[in-house]
């Protein structure tokens, strides 16, 4: 039979925000794959050129909406090593605690995601409303639900309110008890797991150089972690394990995710335990930056975000580049596509956690 | 992981000034687990085949384009999943023909980032496998991460 082209997109259910998967199809046999981006580029880097050093603290928030807190977090750590701005040691607690919140919000939006993609659509509702009682924490800590604008370049915005350790203790072991249910319902649904196990398996060889990290990469059995590896705030005083998994397959990859839920969980507990009880959570930076460059790496809940920022004594940057996780992972998806179906395109590409607004910037 | 050397940051460095004596010069800049660096730009694929090979750099974690108004500059974050260490590498191109030789073949994580920098600097990688408009369509004319594409807000 003749090959053919075939674009899934900018327009279909599978690709969970504007991009374009252009396969080239033997029969229903997947020969070829190409994403086709840029439908989302609004010029971020550009933009921000423009903008004073504050400014850009809600603008990396906007960069995507599920893990908007990441990201000006890590917008907040390259600006204070280019500053060279230490910060207190709460703000360090709050702002690790967030992150995992945010981590189990952003694989909680991923999971309610790869539900319907597989046909459950009972695993949409149960992790929609479970995300929701994350983003009242959120509210309640920084007054948004989606994009906070809470982390600073020194520290963070506000102290936790009166009570938001009673609710985070709650919420944590209210959604420890749901986790168990999820894994119910998934793991032990054999046509869910027929759709995932032995699927697209990609070698820890592969997965390296091809720059894919994250929740993809510790699946295929690799164990690195940025806050395990390259640990920034206080991970490393922290004890915790990375997950990671040895099959490869988009079964390891979803594993992967659920344990880091549990993890992260176990983490916010830890830093509860530790945390100081009172002290500053911000210092004052400086309004120019001097010359010279900075460069801050993180554990995004897609994998290693990146910026590189360049001072030129003025106060805005001159240049501001941003490493998104799954812009790289989706160069990599031609190699996990070939030779599999049409049909388990959602499947695969789903498993990687779609988000458009970091990778076209 | 079959590889389980590591190494140290000042083994890094002085098996990389041994190799390179002239090429690279190293930045005064410390900080943990981090080594600063500017290469040549003949030299780059050489060092880039050497750290990968000898030194177990295995994870290109990023390239970026900078135009510096007289020059542009390429920059490579390199990692080594092992050692953990983060090399920054700064290579400076001519104004007026930027060319680099391409590290996709030795680091398929490069592929798309320097896609990316062609299409927002014009920075030509030679030997990427396919270097074309990445983010914007194919029918554009112009760069617009140069610093001299003037945006509407100034």
């Amino acid at each position: 039979m003749a090959k053919m082209w075939i674009n899934m997109g900018p327009q279909h259910p599978m690709t969970h925000g504007l991009w374009n998967l252009r396969v080239e199809v033997d029969g229903e046999t997947i020969t070829d794959a190409e994403p086709v981006i840029g439908y989302l580029h609004r010029g971020w880097e550009k933009m921000v050129e423009d903008r004073h050093y504050p400014q850009i603290i809600p603008m990396a928030d906007r960069l995507c909406y599920g893990s908007s807190f990441t990201w000006s977090h890590v917008y907040c750590l390259a600006a204070e090593d280019l500053m060279g701005v230490e910060v207190p040691e709460r703000a360090k607690y709050i702002r690790v605690m967030s992150d995992e919140l945010q981590r189990i919000g952003s694989h909680l939006m991923w999971l309610a995601a790869i539900g319907p993609d597989l046909g459950n659509l009972t695993i949409f509702l149960y992790a929609m409303r479970e995300r929701e009682l994350f983003m009242d924490l959120f509210q309640s800590l920084c007054g948004a639900r989606m994009t906070y604008n809470f982390p600073r370049i020194g520290g963070v915005r506000n102290d936790a309110p009166p009570n938001w350790e009673r609710d985070l203790v709650r919420t944590l072991d209210y959604f420890e008890k749901r986790m168990d249910e999820y894994e119910d319902l998934v793991d032990r649904n054999s046509v869910f797991r027929m759709r995932m196990v032995d699927l697209a398996p990609l070698s820890a060889k592969d997965a390296i150089n091809l720059g894919v990290t994250g929740p993809s990469l510790r699946g295929s059995g690799v164990k690195y972690d940025v806050r395990h590896n390259d640990p920034y705030e206080i991970y490393d005083e922290l004890d915790w394990h990375m997950c990671v998994r040895d099959e490869g397959d988009v079964y390891a990859r979803y594993r992967v995710r659920m344990d880091e839920m549990r993890m992260s969980v176990q983490i916010v507990r830890e830093c509860l335990k530790k945390m100081p009880k009172s002290g500053p959570i911000r210092v004052k930076p400086p309004r120019t930056a001097p010359v010279g460059t900075g460069m801050a790496r993180m554990e995004d809940p897609r994998g290693e975000s990146l910026m590189y920022i360049i001072g030129d004594g003025t106060d805005k940057p001159f240049r501001l580049k941003v490493r998104s996780p799954f812009f790289v992972t989706l160069s990599a998806s031609p190699v996990m596509l070939r030779s599999y179906k049409v049909a388990d395109v959602p499947s695969i590409m789903g498993m990687l956690d779609v988000c458009m607004g970091e990778t076209d910037r | 992981m079959e590889e389980t050397v590591t190494y140290t940051i000042d083994q890094v460095k002085s098996k990389i000034a041994s190799a390179f004596p002239t090429e690279v010069k190293f930045e005064d800049k410390v900080r943990p687990r981090r080594l600063f660096m500017s290469a040549n730009k003949d030299a780059l694929l050489k060092l880039c085949t050497m750290l990968k090979d000898e030194l177990g750099f295995d994870h290109c974690s990023c390239v970026s384009g900078v135009d510096r108004c007289d020059r542009f500059q390429s920059v490579y974050h390199i990692c080594s999943c092992s050692s953990n260490i983060t090399l920054e590498i700064v290579v400076d191109l001519p104004h007026d023909n930027p060319e680099v030789d391409s590290v996709t073949p030795l680091w398929g994580g490069a592929n798309w980032h320097e896609r990316e920098a062609f299409d927002m600097f014009g920075i030509i990688y030679k030997g990427h496998p396919r270097l074309e408009r990445l983010l914007l369509p194919a029918d554009y004319t112009f760069f617009p991460m140069r610093k001299d594409c003037e945006t509407g807000r100034k």
